[in-house]
């Protein structure tokens, strides 16, 4: 099979048309995208083994039957036509051919439907997973909360890379291998056991899918579905969100990175020590500076997208900088704002913490132009939460 | 035979005459238009316009997609034009193009003097036009153009701005035209075919036009339940679809799709009547399996109504529903097989010519095959899971909606324009035309079944660089694509509405059947005044 793709892969380069991105040097993206990939991604679960072999089986049967349907199609054409002096039959009629030619393909399609229907099966049963994760769909980004097995309570946010991000604003991006799929927190889950994945979403439809583990699965808000997948190979697995949900549907990417059960104990230790590091005391009092470069970077990770990174917004998207609200001197406009959106274009970020916020305000009214001395404190966005 | 015929029309050209016959003039005879040629002209012109508006979108999609990161719009602006594109195309394109065949040739073809309902057909065209406008200007709206795909999708269809609210006018009136049509459609044939002309002799163009009118009839309110539901769910505080409210984002989902397969066979029904035609008068033999294409075209619409979940297979369904689905869904290939297995038969030990219209017509079995395959490996749910909502499954229905139907619609406009203009095309140009769309087409919509399974998502602005050489592959195949229908207007549509060219014989197919053929070139302004009297295989008319 490989042969062969090779060799369809070469006749395209033939292509001339393709000179133009041919010169761009981009690799194979393992886990991820192949340049000029031609087929599925190798898989790395039971479940997407099979969907390969059942996308060859049909493959193979719809090209015989294709060839062989047309074939005569072709020869007809060629023999029977008026200018090699075919003069046209009478018949146009036959039961018998009729019905044969409605028996076979239903027992063809039998013969289809029985595999597929085993797959089917396996991929819906997601019992006796050993470890299972929330994955909740946001615009436009993905939060993944270990809620039971080994690393219970880990949970965070993963966004695209905001480099990337500005990359492809800029309408030149520089050749990257990964470009539009790295993220700032890659899921990480253990090799050789059933993870059970479970979705949500906080706002519209969004889908959760990587390939490589035949797994797809739409996060619907206000209802939970789950689907499975158990990964037989450490390495670095790369999806995209599937589900249009709004502008920013092309950069919401998914990583998964497995890691042996060794690696992923040790990944689990470190990251919940890193969680009690992060749980900030709320009624804490931070002072500008502090809560400045906090906020500079949950900007950046959250807000510089839609708004930019001068905080000028862009077309449809509201500048901040400058903006009255968040001038104003009563803070909690812009807590509002935040907490619950605003028209159609800004969401809700009720998924931050509170210091978050916090931060992220007091870094608004203190950046570019916007120099009001003010600070908002987690205290605050607490009560405007209430 | 002229006493069957208006003695006085001879087309639009000839005015002069008793106003009850003779075209009336100036703008008065397209707005107050009751005559189904005029009527069908209208149509056939509108959908033209809304094909190259559609068009235009497809290329800047295409043109933005053409490299990766961003050159010519936002991502906001991008995802405008996907869902135009494709609402455009669906409503304002195929649909009233098949209608303005149907206006042409239903009452042609049954030796009727007029639809039924002459003035309903004038109202359900002119509603289209502010259903139009308002699609095509919710660009200039507030916030841009409905973003939310041509699926309309909830939640997302509640972020959306006031155009949204056109968006759903505007298909809501689409809606009630398609339907005044198809009641408009299913009288006339039910009721005003000659004398002789029983429904198992009528031709398979009519035959496929009375089963696609019921299936309008039943789902196009479905349609209008859903939308009607979005727009209160957006404005008066009902929660349908809203979680937020208890309602269920899936309901939209189920609601949609039991309209949206049904209206995937609505676009290709009248497809496969026109090419049931063609091939035979091509193939200098009658078509083969006359009932069981009836019976085939029949059940595909019936089976329509009972695979719409495969959609939806990653929505989460029960395993019990995920299996009926996929089986339900590759039933369907038994029908659509028998079809083309019939075609097939048709040319064989046929004299075949290949005009034009046959050229369309090989291409359009060869080609729409292609998406047919597709088709039953899309319906294998496990498959299906790696390439949901993804450019596999844009290729796949391009290949049975621009191969199918459009390739059709030019099929049926080289055959039946002689009719309608009185002049012949250009054979060569004609020829051309269809060798650029055919490569045109493949290099546009070839690559993206290898995206697909590299599993490149739809509907996405910017994409990762392995992409990139297909995307730019793609690209310009679609733009070749365009500029092949600019040739089609200026080179083909427009000399035959000029009358310019070779004056087009009464029977300009040599071996083609049915009571079109019966009339002179072009067809004079009203036909079969009085019911002819038919011969035994009702095609011919004996007095």
């Amino acid at each position: 099979m490989n042969h062969i793709l090779k060799k369809l892969e070469t006749a395209l380069l033939a292509l001339a048309v393709l000179g133009a991105n041919a010169a761009w040097a981009v690799n194979d993206l393992p886990g991820g995208p192949a340049v000029r990939q031609l087929n599925l991604h190798p898989p790395v679960t039971k479940i997407a083994e099979e969907q390969v072999w059942l996308h060859w089986f049909m493959l193979i049967i719809c090209t015989v039957i294709f060839v062989a349907v047309f074939g005569v199609m072709f020869y007809s054409i060629w023999k029977h036509r008026k200018s090699v002096g075919h003069k046209s039959a009478n018949f146009h009629e036959s039961v018998k051919v009729e019905i044969a030619w409605t028996v076979v393909p239903f027992i063809i399609v039998i013969l289809m439907a029985l595999p597929a229907t085993k797959a089917v099966v396996a991929s819906k049963d997601t019992s006796n997973a050993e470890l299972t994760i929330k994955v909740t769909g946001y615009q436009w980004k993905w939060g993944y909360d270990y809620i039971k097995g080994e690393g219970e309570g880990i949970g965070f946010i993963s966004t695209l890379d905001n480099a990337q991000r500005e990359m492809s604003n800029s309408g030149k991006p520089e050749p990257t291998d990964d470009y539009l799929l790295k993220v700032d927190n890659p899921l990480v889950v253990p090799v050789g056991k059933k993870i059970r994945i479970i979705t949500t979403s906080n706002d519209v439809i969004h889908s959760f899918a990587v390939n490589s583990f035949g797994i797809k699965q739409d996060a619907i808000p206000g209802f939970v579905r789950d689907t499975w997948f158990r990964a037989e190979q450490t390495g670095d697995f790369r999806g995209q969100c599937q589900e249009l949900c709004g502008k920013e549907h092309a950069y919401m990417p998914i990583h998964v990175k497995v890691v042996s059960a060794e690696d992923y104990t040790a990944w689990v230790a470190a990251e919940t020590k890193k969680m009690a590091a992060k749980q900030d005391d709320p009624s804490k009092v931070w002072t500008l500076a502090e809560l400045t470069k906090k906020g500079e970077k949950v900007y950046a990770a959250n807000c510089a997208a839609c708004h930019q990174p001068n905080g000028k917004g862009a077309g449809p998207i509201k500048a901040l900088d400058g903006a009255a609200v968040v001038l104003d001197a009563d803070a909690g406009k812009q807590i509002n704002v935040l907490l619950n959106g605003q028209n159609v274009a800004m969401p809700a970020w009720k998924q931050l913490s509170d210091t978050e916020i916090a931060a992220v305000i007091s870094f608004t009214k203190n950046s570019w132009s916007n120099q009001t001395g003010q600070l908002v404190q987690p205290a605050d966005v607490r009560a405007a939460r209430q | 035979m002229s006493a069957v015929l208006d003695p006085h029309g001879h087309g639009a050209a000839d005015h002069g005459h008793d106003d009850h016959h003779g075209a009336p003039h100036g703008w008065k005879r397209w707005v107050y238009a009751t005559n189904h040629k005029d009527i069908g002209t209208l149509y056939l012109l509108f959908a033209f316009t809304m094909l190259i508006i559609g068009g235009v979108l497809a290329l800047l999609i295409r043109a933005e997609l053409f490299q990766p990161g961003l050159q010519f719009v936002n991502p906001e602006l991008f995802n405008q034009f996907t869902t135009m594109h494709g609402l455009i195309m669906v409503f304002g394109a195929i649909m009233p193009a098949f209608v303005g065949f149907a206006n042409w040739m239903i009452p042609l073809q049954i030796g009727a003097a007029d639809m039924a309902f002459a003035r309903m057909n004038n109202f359900s065209f002119w509603l289209m036009i502010p259903a139009a406008l308002m699609l095509a200007g919710s660009f200039f709206m507030p916030g841009g153009a409905p973003a939310a795909g041509w699926t309309i999708y909830a939640p997302l269809t509640l972020q959306m701005g006031p155009s949204m609210d056109a968006a759903i006018f505007a298909l809501h009136l689409l809606g009630a035209s398609s339907i005044m049509g198809s009641i408009n459609i299913i009288v006339t044939i039910l009721n005003m075919r000659a004398p002789g002309m029983t429904l198992m002799k009528m031709p398979m163009f009519v035959w496929t036009w009375l089963i696609t009118a019921y299936l309008l009839i039943a789902v196009m309110p479905v349609l209008a339940g859903a939308i009607t539901m979005t727009l209160t769910d957006r404005h008066f505080g009902t929660t349908f679809f809203n979680p937020a409210g208890g309602g269920d984002p899936v309901m939209y989902q189920h609601i949609f799709w039991f309209f949206g397969h049904p209206e995937v066979y609505i676009m290709i029904l009248p497809a496969f009547g026109i090419i049931s035609q063609i091939v035979p008068a091509f193939s200098r033999k009658k078509l083969f399996g006359y009932a069981s294409m009836v019976y085939a075209t029949s059940s595909i619409a019936i089976l329509s109504f009972i695979v719409w979940a495969h959609h939806m297979y990653t929505t989460g369904m029960p395993v019990t529903g995920q299996l009926f689905f996929m089986y339900a869904t590759m039933l369907i290939s038994v029908p659509t097989g028998v079809k083309v297995f019939n075609w097939i038969a048709t040319m064989w030990k046929g004299s075949m010519t290949f005009e034009t219209p046959m050229l369309f017509a090989v291409g359009f079995i060869f080609v729409f095959t292609m998406g047919g395959f597709t088709g039953l490996i899309l319906s294998m749910a496990p498959i299906d899971l790696q390439l949901q909502d993804g450019y596999y499954v844009v290729a796949h229905f391009h290949y049975v909606l621009v191969a199918g139907s459009l390739f059709t619609m030019f099929a049926g406009y080289y055959y039946w324009a002689p009719k309608w203009t009185g002049v012949m095309y250009n054979e060569t140009l004609g020829k051309i035309h269809f060798w650029w769309t055919l490569i045109s087409f493949n290099v546009t919509f070839f690559p993206m079944h290898f995206l697909g399974l590299a599993g490149m998502p739809r509907r996405y602005a910017d994409y990762p660089m392995q992409f990139a050489d297909f995307n730019a592959l793609a690209s310009v195949g679609a733009f070749a694509f365009g500029i092949a229908q600019v040739f089609f207007f200026f080179f083909i549509v427009l000399p035959g509405m000029r009358g310019k060219g070779q004056a087009a014989p009464q029977r300009p197919w040599e071996a083609a059947e049915g009571l079109e053929w019966e009339v002179p070139s072009p067809a004079p302004f009203h036909t079969f005044d009085t019911p002819p009297k038919l011969n035994k295989d009702a095609n011919r008319i004996i007095a």
